[in-house]
This record gives structure tokens, sequence and C-alpha cells, in this order.
């Protein structure tokens, strides 16, 4: 059986966690069974129509100690959940949960863990899973040897697809420790998408000058429904907060669409957004190194270029696009 | 207190990603070797901070790797690390390096153990997750912020769209990322007083291994840039819209 973690937060299934149950179902059907979910914590949505994500069964603990993240109590549970079930594949997303949970549960149930995945399984040859590396320049295939196996899925490399089926949901009775860590504030970067599950990013870099030119790209990301970003000096000098800051050192993001402006591309830089989808570039310098990485871009002046991009993509909008 | 600091040995954030032996390894040749900047800028740093608030901490660092780790090691040392440990072995799984730590960090005693919270070449962010499970201690991942008061650690840690702050009991195990210090130049006395620093070399304890890496691939060549004339800006809009299909 193919098990995949629902992660929630603020009571609801966060989105990656639907890319996660559709991998998980396809992964099934690649090896002859059926994929199930489990969540933790208490969430308002509906979870009988996750079935439409192809997962049949949905195991819940619906334990308010559960509600935020703890590694350790959270390992604790699935590792029951997983011996109840029999599970031999567990999946999960790549994001801030995935990242805490799944390399304790490699250990708990000694389990070949491969994080941020790219791509289904290949079974031709035993279980080998491609995954990224270097930070998104090149891409490794690990063979996994254990009997039990866990894939991270890196959030936005898989496409979600949908059927009207309904699924079962659960109770586990599990036995739920004391955590030792206590959350004792959460901040929420609240009216804006976040960036890591944007579809659609807009990022500046230093070519806007200082940050009273960000409209430029605020404006845009707006109409866009687009999560803002930035390059590394912008969060350096406080013309942007920190969280927006895009690369190797910063947060490494995959959307459908991103728009750099004032950005010169460099390979740190890339690192952080070349598993993009669509890439495009706004700079006046030619020579830019981000027009390599690039599948849309206009040489020219993003003072003069953008209004009137922000303006045409009004239109667009007011078309009813 | 006692910290932990687990340094890693990656390519230069600048090098060319090629790769040799029918695309078995990666090649290696004029690449230069760093500390793993989150290990150096972020968990190294922050805990010498921690120890200038507090001298009588003490510093240890862990690198499971061969001899050619000990360049970075000394780097490390001259930062300032008071002492470290070699595990003197060829890099196998994730798995692997983490029961080496964790053999280390039992040995010790630790009340803090730092990661960086990834490496930038295997990009895992598995390490510290793994070391904590097998020493039972929480753990708090990608972390931007640490304070440590009366026997607790308070760390900010990123979450989908914010941030959460966490504080549990020593001893913990967390991964540090952006925010949680800056970036240091060793300077003259701390690279001539590395010179002295105990550097001890251990012998690998036996540990099973869960995955191998098969090959590489590199991803496919991009088309090329579609280049628009900047005196025709909503021609590009068009082409996302129509072409793209991204909005
Ligand atoms: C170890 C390491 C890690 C790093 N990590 C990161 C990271 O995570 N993220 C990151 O972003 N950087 C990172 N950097 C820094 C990186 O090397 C670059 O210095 C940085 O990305 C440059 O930011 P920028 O493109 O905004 O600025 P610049 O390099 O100054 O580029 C500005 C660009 O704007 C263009 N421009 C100027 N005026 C205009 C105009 N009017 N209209 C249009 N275009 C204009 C210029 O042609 C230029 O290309 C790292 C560096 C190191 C050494
Ligand atoms: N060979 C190693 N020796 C010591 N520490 C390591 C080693 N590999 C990884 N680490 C630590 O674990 C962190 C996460 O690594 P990874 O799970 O490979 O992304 C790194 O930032 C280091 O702090």
């Amino acid at each position: 059986m193919v098990l995949v973690f629902l992660d929630q937060a603020d009571g609801h299934i966060k989105k990656s966690s639907f890319e996660a149950a559709c991998y998980a179902a396809k992964v099934a059907e690649m090896t002859g069974t059926t994929a199930e979910g489990i969540l933790l914590g208490t969430v308002s949505d509906d979870l009988a129509s996750l079935g439409k994500y192809g997962i049949g069964k949905i195991h819940t603990v619906a334990d308010a100690a559960l509600n935020t993240l703890d590694a350790q109590l959270y390992t604790k549970v699935l590792a029951q959940v997983t011996e109840a079930t029999g599970a031999d594949v567990i999946i999960c997303s790549h994001n801030t949960s995935g990242k805490a949970v799944a390399p304790r549960l490699s250990v708990r149930l000694k389990a070949g863990l491969v994080s941020g995945a790219a791509a289904l399984p290949d079974l031709s040859n035993g279980f080998t899973v491609k995954k990224t590396v270097f930070s998104g320049k090149a891409f490794a295939n690990i063979a996994i040897t254990s009997a039990k196996k866990i894939i991270a899925l890196n959030p936005n490399s898989f496409d979600i697809s949908v059927t009207d089926a309904t699924a079962e949901v659960v109770p586990f009775a599990a036995t739920i420790d004391t955590g030792k860590i206590s959350v004792t504030d959460t901040k929420r970067v609240t009216g804006e998408v976040s960036l890591s599950e944007a579809e659609i990013v807009v990022s500046g870099g230093r070519g806007l000058k200082g940050p009273e030119n960000w409209s430029l790209v605020t404006d845009l990301a707006k109409l866009l429904g687009a999560a803002t970003a930035c390059s590394r000096p912008v969060a350096d000098t406080d013309w942007r907060p920190h969280h927006e800051h895009v690369g190797q050192t910063g947060l490494a993001i995959a959307p459908n669409l991103y728009i750099a402006i004032g950005i010169s591309g460099a390979i740190q830089h890339l690192a952080g957004v070349n598993r993009s989808k669509t890439i495009v570039v706004i700079n006046k310098d030619p020579e830019a190194p981000f027009f390599k990485a690039a599948d849309y871009g206009i040489v020219g002046d993003a003072f003069e270029v953008m209004p009137k991009i922000i303006d045409a993509v009004r239109k667009l909008k007011a078309q009813g696009n | 207190m006692k910290i932990l600091v687990c340094i890693s040995k990656t390519p230069d954030t600048t090098a060319k990603i090629a790769f040799a032996d029918n695309n078995t390894k990666f090649a290696t040749d004029g690449v230069q070797w760093i500390i793993n900047p989150y290990d150096e800028w972020y968990a190294l740093v922050r805990a010498i901070e921690l120890k200038e608030a507090d001298a009588s901490t003490a510093i240890h660092l862990v690198s499971v790797g061969g001899a050619d780790c000990e360049p970075i090691i000394r780097k490390a040392l001259a930062l300032g690390g008071d002492e470290a440990i070699r595990v003197n072995t060829d890099n196998a799984d994730s798995y692997f390096i983490a029961t080496q730590i964790a053999a280390i960090a039992r040995e010790g005693g630790y009340d803090l153990v730092l990661t960086g919270k990834e490496t930038i070449d295997y990009n895992g962010s598995s390490i510290g997750g793994m070391v904590a499970e097998m020493l039972d201690m929480p753990y708090i991942s990608h972390a931007s912020k640490l304070d440590i008061a009366a026997g607790s650690a308070i760390a900010v840690r990123e979450i989908e769209g914010g941030e959460e702050t966490n504080q549990v009991q020593l001893p913990v195990v967390i991964s540090c990322q952006k925010g949680m210090a800056e970036q240091r130049i060793p300077n003259m006395k701390g690279i001539m007083g590395a010179r002295t620093k105990p550097l001890r070399v251990a012998e690998p304890v036996p540990a099973e291994i869960l995955t191998s890496i098969v090959s590489y691939d590199l991803p496919p060549a991009k088309a090329g840039v579609k280049l628009v004339p900047a005196d025709n800006p909503e021609e590009l809009v068009r082409l996302l819209h129509e072409e793209a299909k991204v909005f």
C-alpha cells in the first residue's frame, strides 16, 4: 500500500498535499496496489472529497495536539499508522513539514528516503527515483534498496488530476506522546500569496534602484494574483523583507511563471528559480546572464517597459481573462 | 553548554556542474571546495555568537568524509570552532552519514546539535532530522533565529507563508538557514590559532546504506529565449497569455 501524508495548517490541507496524493495514487497504480492518506490534527475541510485525488481511504488522527508540527510526535504517530496499515511506500511533500518529518520517519522505519523527488519512480530495474541536486542544476537517480521507502516530492512538480471518486474516512486510534516543542507564536504573511506555493511569482532586483519603485513589481503581482520575490542584495539592503529572498541561500521556488525584473541572473540566484516552468526576464543589459535561462525576455529599461506591461495585463484582465 | 556543529564540504556555488564516468560521478576537475554555506554562515557563526555571549560554551565540529575535508575543517576552526572530529569515510547515503554523526554526538553529550538546512550539492535536507531521531531528541528544521535561555532553545522556523516560534528544552537538534547570523571572514589570529586546535580522526561505526546514486542527468537545455522588442511590451503579454498560457 502507498500511504500519503496529508499536511495541514490552520485547519486546511495544503495544496502541496493534493499533489502528493495524486503522485501517491500513480505510484500505487504502477506497483499494483492502492493509495491511502493519513491526516494528523483537526481540519474543517471535507475529507471524503479528497478521494478525487485518487486515495480510497483516509486515516485521521483528529487530535488537537497534532495541529502544530512537532516532528518527533508526528513521526511516532506516522510509524504506528505505517505499521497498522502495512504501507511500504510513504509519500509526502518536500515542504517545511515534509523536511522535518520524512528524515525522522526514514530512521524510525529504516526506510530509504529520497527527498526533493522530481518524477515518478522508475521500476524497470529496482526502485529508482529522480531528485533535484546541485540546487536544481541537475538531477540524480537514486535507488532505494530498503524494503520500505519514503519519497518527499518537490512542490509544483507533479500535475494534479481529479476524478469524481470519494474517500472513506476512518479514525485511527494512535498513542500520542506529550510533545516537547511548544509553539509560542505564529506569523503568517497575510493578504499576500505564499511564495513557496504560488503559481506566478514577480521578482525584482537591484536594477529597480530602490524600494520606492517596487510598485512596478507589486502592481503586476496584484493583477496576476502572484507572489512577490527579490534577489539577495535587495533583501540584504532591506528594500524588501527577508522572506522574499530567493536563490541558493534563500527560498527555492518552482512556480509556473517567474518574472524577473532588473535581476542579473547570477548563478546563485538561478539556483533558487531554475525549476520554474516559464521564465520571463526584463533587463536593460542584453548580456545579462539571466537571458540564457529565460523563455521570454525584453531587453529594455524596466521603468519604461513595466508600466506598459502592467497596463496591457490590466486590459487583458478587464476583458475577463 | 556544548554545541556540535555539523560541517560538510560542497563545491563552490559557482562550480560548473558536469558529470563523468558515464554520468555516474560529479566531475570534480577544477572545482573549488567550500564549507557548505548553511553550515558556515548560519550554524557555525550562530554557535560562535552563543559562545561570545557565554564563554563557558564549547563548540565542537564534526565532518564525515575523507582527508580532503581537512581544509574546510581548518577554516571552520579558524572562524571559531574549538575542536573538530573527522569521521574518516567516503560519504555513502544520508542514513549512513547521520549514523556517524549520531555516534559522535552520543559520545560527546551535546546540548545543541546544529546542521545547515541542506547541502548545496545533494540538497537532502535530511541529516538533521535523521540525527535527531537516532538520538531521540526533538528537531526544529529550517530555523532562521535561535536563542538560548534558561536551558531552553527558542527558535523561529519557516512554515509555508510565514514563520513560527518554537520553544523546547535542551538538548535539541536544529537545522539552520538564512537569518540566523551573518557571514564572517576568518581573521589572521583565527587562522594561526586553527593550526594547533585539536582535529581528531575517528573511524566510522558500521551502518546500513538505504539508498545509492545510480546516475546523474542534466536538465534539458532551454530552447533559447524569445525576445520581444522593448517598444512593444504588449506583445510579451500577448505571448504569455496565448502561447505560454501562463495567465
Ligand atoms: C555564496 C553566495 C550565495 C548567494 N546566494 C544568493 C541568493 O540566494 N539569491 C540571490 O539573488 N543572490 C545570491 N547571491 C548573490 C549573487 O551572486 C548576486 O550578487 C545577486 O543575485 C545580484 O542581485 P541583482 O541581480 O539584484 O543585482 P545586480 O547583479 O546588481 O543586477 C542588477 C541588474 O539589473 C539590471 N538593470 C539595471 N537597471 C535596470 C533598468 N533600469 N531596467 C532593467 N534592468 C536594469 C542590470 O543590467 C543588472 O543585470 C549569492 C552570492 C554568493 C557568493
Ligand atoms: N558529510 C557530512 N559531515 C558532516 N555534516 C554533514 C555531512 N553531510 C551533511 N551534513 C550536515 O547536514 C546538513 C544537511 O545535509 P543534507 O541532508 O545532505 O542536505 C548539512 O548542512 C550539514 O550541516
